[in-house]
């Protein structure tokens, strides 16, 4: 963007809309908005607490945990059904319902399945993160010549060294790509689980700082988390990219 | 073809070999009733390169796939050094149409993917890579990525690997139908000097006369739907000299124009 000839930053938009959100805050419209300036301090003071570390360590628990076993759970079941008909038969129907479910509404059977805690929202994250990591992951398998697995086999590759030396790098860049869309799901999938259990981490946070009309915290820690969320899908971002240079050479 | 264009004798330098690769009755019938092979049989000697040729739709990539193991035959059975086939097998090696090499891996790790398979030891099996890389000529590009190079030197990197497993069989599906004339030339050239050091049995499929006579001890002709054994062809050319000799020599002429005359028929 360009203003009276000057070359502007990227999101320098931002600054527009935060001087308009202080404003609001200033004029005291709705006890909703608080200042931004506000939100920034209490942001500064809510952080270091103990009760947020607490909050923060049981979340990034909950949200690496459930993530991990999406990951070795998907990307596994994912090359078994881009390599077999029957298993791709088998699941995909439910893998294309369960991906565009609305999981949210599972999570009171979750409840009731696991109990109110970390076990329901572990699942949850799981859930959220899985089905597309199996898709993906079963779409970069289908895409790999045929060629290239007629030559494992005529070297004398065994299923194992198949599955680690040719599908999975072969699949790597589709692979990656899943695995960033599942982690950016899983990022929901902790919020969602929480604020529904709402007696852990975050979510208890929430429900504290929302029943008592504590906004400033509540603005606070909603920034912490989409801060958390852009950082990851970033992080997967640029990890993708340094694998595209071979995507790009396959064919 | 009506009467099988069959020269006696063969190359003054080739070894008298025992049969290595023996096809039995072999038929392939795919789906219901497409019928890509038809009672083929066929001996392939030690020491020796046997072209299949043949039209597109005669079933040679078919045939030369079941010799490797990688396609069941419907009827017959194939057997390497009297044992019969059920798989790829270590005394079997495959070079592919489209290189067939590992994208993500430098030309040091594909050639010496074969050996990383069987689980030879890293320094060992990349000083086998090293030296076969410097016999098909890439010394230099051991770093390199395939997509970083042409289309004959991906071949060359699918050759080095298929030799660096020190198989006794070289299963060889057109390989240079994918790369342009010019280096096709030196590459068969170079494929000559080969057969001649290696004693390796190499069979060899192409749709190419010239390429077939130009490289072949014996020729296999296949006509199409259903594939069948047409005729069987040992062009009796010298290949002591000079290889670009073999492309002026009479005898290399005449065989091409021989099967020309005979494979007419089977194309519209």
């Amino acid at each position: 963007m360009q203003l009276a000839g000057f070359r502007l930053p990227a999101s320098s938009s931002l600054l527009v809309w935060l001087v308009l959100w202080e404003l609001v805050g200033r004029a005291e419209v709705t006890i909703l908005l608080p200042p931004i300036t506000a939100i920034a301090a209490r942001l500064v003071e809510i952080v270091p607490t103990p009760s947020f570390a607490e909050a923060l360590a049981i979340t990034g628990q909950a949200f690496l945990l459930g993530n991990a076993i999406a990951i070795l759970v998907g990307v596994p079941v994912g090359v078994l059904m881009g390599r077999s008909r029957i298993a791709d038969e088998l699941l995909l129907p439910w893998v294309n319902l369960f991906v565009s479910a609305p999981l949210s509404a599972l999570v009171p059977v979750l409840m009731l399945l696991f109990g109110i805690g970390q076990t329901t929202i572990v699942t949850t994250v799981f859930l959220f993160a899985v089905w597309i990591i199996v898709l993906d992951a079963r779409a970069g398998v289908r895409g790999i010549p045929p060629s290239l697995l007629e030559m494992a086999r005529c070297y004398g590759a065994g299923p194992l060294q198949s599955f680690f030396k040719v599908y999975l790098p072969a699949a790597l860049p589709e692979i990656l790509t899943g695995i960033r869309m599942g982690v950016i799901r899983g990022v929901k999938g902790v919020v969602i689980g929480q604020l529904l259990v709402s007696v852990v981490g975050f979510g208890q946070l929430f429900e504290i700082y929302s029943s008592n009309f504590l906004m400033e915290h509540f603005w606070a820690l909603l920034f912490v988390l989409f801060a958390f969320a852009v950082l990851v899908a970033e992080g997967l971002a640029w990890l993708e990219r340094r694998v595209d240079y071979f995507a790009a050479a396959r064919h | 073809m009506s009467a099988p264009a069959v020269v006696a004798a063969s190359r003054p330098t080739a070894v008298p070999g025992a049969p290595i690769v023996e096809v039995r009755g072999v038929t392939k019938i795919y789906g219901a009733d497409v019928r890509a092979l038809h009672e083929i049989d066929l001996v392939f000697e030690e020491g020796r390169l046997t072209s299949l040729l043949g039209p597109s739709g005669c079933g040679k990539t078919t045939l030369l796939k079941i010799i490797a193991g990688l396609i069941p035959p419907t009827a017959g059975e194939v057997r390497v050094k009297g044992r019969t086939v059920t798989g790829p097998g270590p005394e079997r090696a495959f070079v592919f149409q489209d290189f067939a090499l590992l994208p993500w891996a430098t030309v040091l790790k594909n050639v010496a993917f074969g050996l990383e398979l069987r689980g030879v030891p890293r320094a060992e099996r990349e000083e086998r890579a090293r030296y076969w890389i410097g016999e098909v000529g890439l010394t230099g590009f051991e770093r390199s990525y395939p997509h970083q190079l042409s289309g004959g030197m991906r071949q060359r990197v699918g050759l080095a690997r298929a030799l660096a497993v020190d198989a006794q069989v070289l299963l060889m599906d057109e390989p240079f139908s994918a790369v342009d004339e010019q280096t096709r030339r030196k590459f068969q050239e170079d494929l000559l000097g080969l057969v001649a050091r290696e004693k390796k049995t190499f069979l060899f499929v192409t749709h190419s006369i010239e390429e077939a006579v130009y490289l072949s001890d014996r020729i296999v002709l296949l006509s199409p739907r259903p594939g069948r054994v047409a005729g069987i062809v040992e062009p009796k050319i010298r290949r002591d000299g000079d290889p670009e000799r073999i492309r002026r020599d009479p005898v290399y002429l005449d065989t091409v124009e021989t099967i020309w005359r005979g494979l007419k028929g089977y194309v519209e």
